[in-house]
């Protein structure tokens, strides 16, 4: 009877190590994420550096779905460069073009003016009531590389988190069996 | 080991990981070309200059624009965004660009072009320093990949002057 009772801890010890060492695992993906993730904010220096485009203001540049990469950096902000900003009173930032700038002699303050490749108008209409210029404390970042169509998986998942969690739990799935 | 799942996801990876590569050596190839653009920008007229009630001055230009720029073009171009901004200083501003004209490029065939219009957007500078004021003309490009780097550049043009009264 001792060799069996041997043999059933030993299976329960594997057991347990087995789930152990599966928790350690799933840990290290979830954290090596974070990682890059925060270690591209610092790189970066913009405070969300990949974003996924929603609207199709600046087509035929970019495309629902496309995914840029966003750099904040010291340089000043120039008339051309697309840039992601925030609005007072909206959620949801906006990616567009800046197509007027005004810099301050004394305090280089820059103020400027934005607008969508395929609108026909300026943004003012969406800045908050009475705002004409943006600031360099609404701008996020400036655009400066992207990848086609790989927004497309986020864009699906916000829409219906059904899909979110079934995803979440295939990858729980795959991760666990080794 | 060989089980299905574990093929698939090998074959997967290993999919995602060649297209990954094919689109950086697309972004990469993009620095081997050089181009060599020209342009020239001629101000035909100044339909109107004024001062606004609230104190910024206004002008309204024909301009006629004329560029080559198909050497920017390579296999990995989505589209050239080119726009003109006329540049200049003024006591409060260390500098002001303002877009008066943009345009998209799609192809190639259409990068050697010339246009003649009025301006696009509203020339209007903060405060009241538009008259006699030199300025330069801007000609940016902003090239747009079908994958990876964005690039841009520009070619300054100098030697505009606005005229010294309203009319």
């Amino acid at each position: 009877m001792e060799w069996i009772r041997e043999s059933v801890d030993s299976i329960k010890s594997i057991q347990l190590r087995q789930t152990l060492s599966q928790a350690v695992n799933l840990g290290l993906i979830l954290t090596s994420a974070l990682i890059i993730w925060k270690g591209l904010i610092c790189i970066t220096g913009s405070e969300s550096p990949v974003v996924v485009v929603l609207s199709e203001s600046m087509e035929p540049g970019f495309q629902r779905g496309d995914i840029l990469f966003l750099h904040m950096g010291k340089d000043p902000l120039r008339a051309g460069e697309i840039i992601v900003f925030n609005v007072d009173g909206r959620d949801i930032p906006i990616v567009h073009r800046v197509i007027k700038v005004h810099e301050r002699q004394d305090t280089g303050e820059v103020y400027i003016l934005t607008k969508g490749d395929n609108n026909p108008e300026d943004d003012r209409v969406l800045y908050a009531q009475g705002q004409r210029w943006l600031q360099r404390h609404h701008v996020m970042g400036r655009a400066v590389g992207f990848l086609p169509y790989v927004g497309w998986m986020t864009i699906i998942m916000t829409g219906n988190p059904i899909i979110k969690y079934i995803i979440i739990g295939a990858l729980l799935v795959i991760t666990s069996k080794d | 080991m060989h089980s299905f799942g574990y093929r698939a996801n090998a074959l997967l990876t290993f999919a995602v990981t060649i297209l990954a590569l094919m689109c950086a050596m697309a972004s990469f190839s993009d620095n081997l070309n050089h181009p060599s653009p020209s342009s020239s920008v001629q101000v035909l007229n100044v339909n109107w200059f004024q001062k606004q009630p609230n104190g910024n001055d206004e002008v309204s230009l024909t301009l006629n624009i004329s560029a080559d720029l198909q050497s920017l073009f390579t296999w990995n171009t989505k589209q050239v965004f080119i726009f003109l901004a006329a540049e200049y200083e003024t006591p409060k501003n260390s500098l002001n660009q303002i877009s008066l004209w943009d345009g998209i490029i799609a192809s190639k065939e259409h990068a050697k072009f010339w246009t003649h219009t009025s301006n696009k957007y509203r020339f209007i500078d903060q405060g009241s320093n538009l008259r006699g004021k030199e300025f330069n003309l801007t000609l940016h490009w902003h090239v747009m990949p079908k994958t990876g780097k964005m690039f841009a550049d520009k070619l300054v043009m100098s030697g505009y002057h606005l005229p010294k009264e309203y009319r």
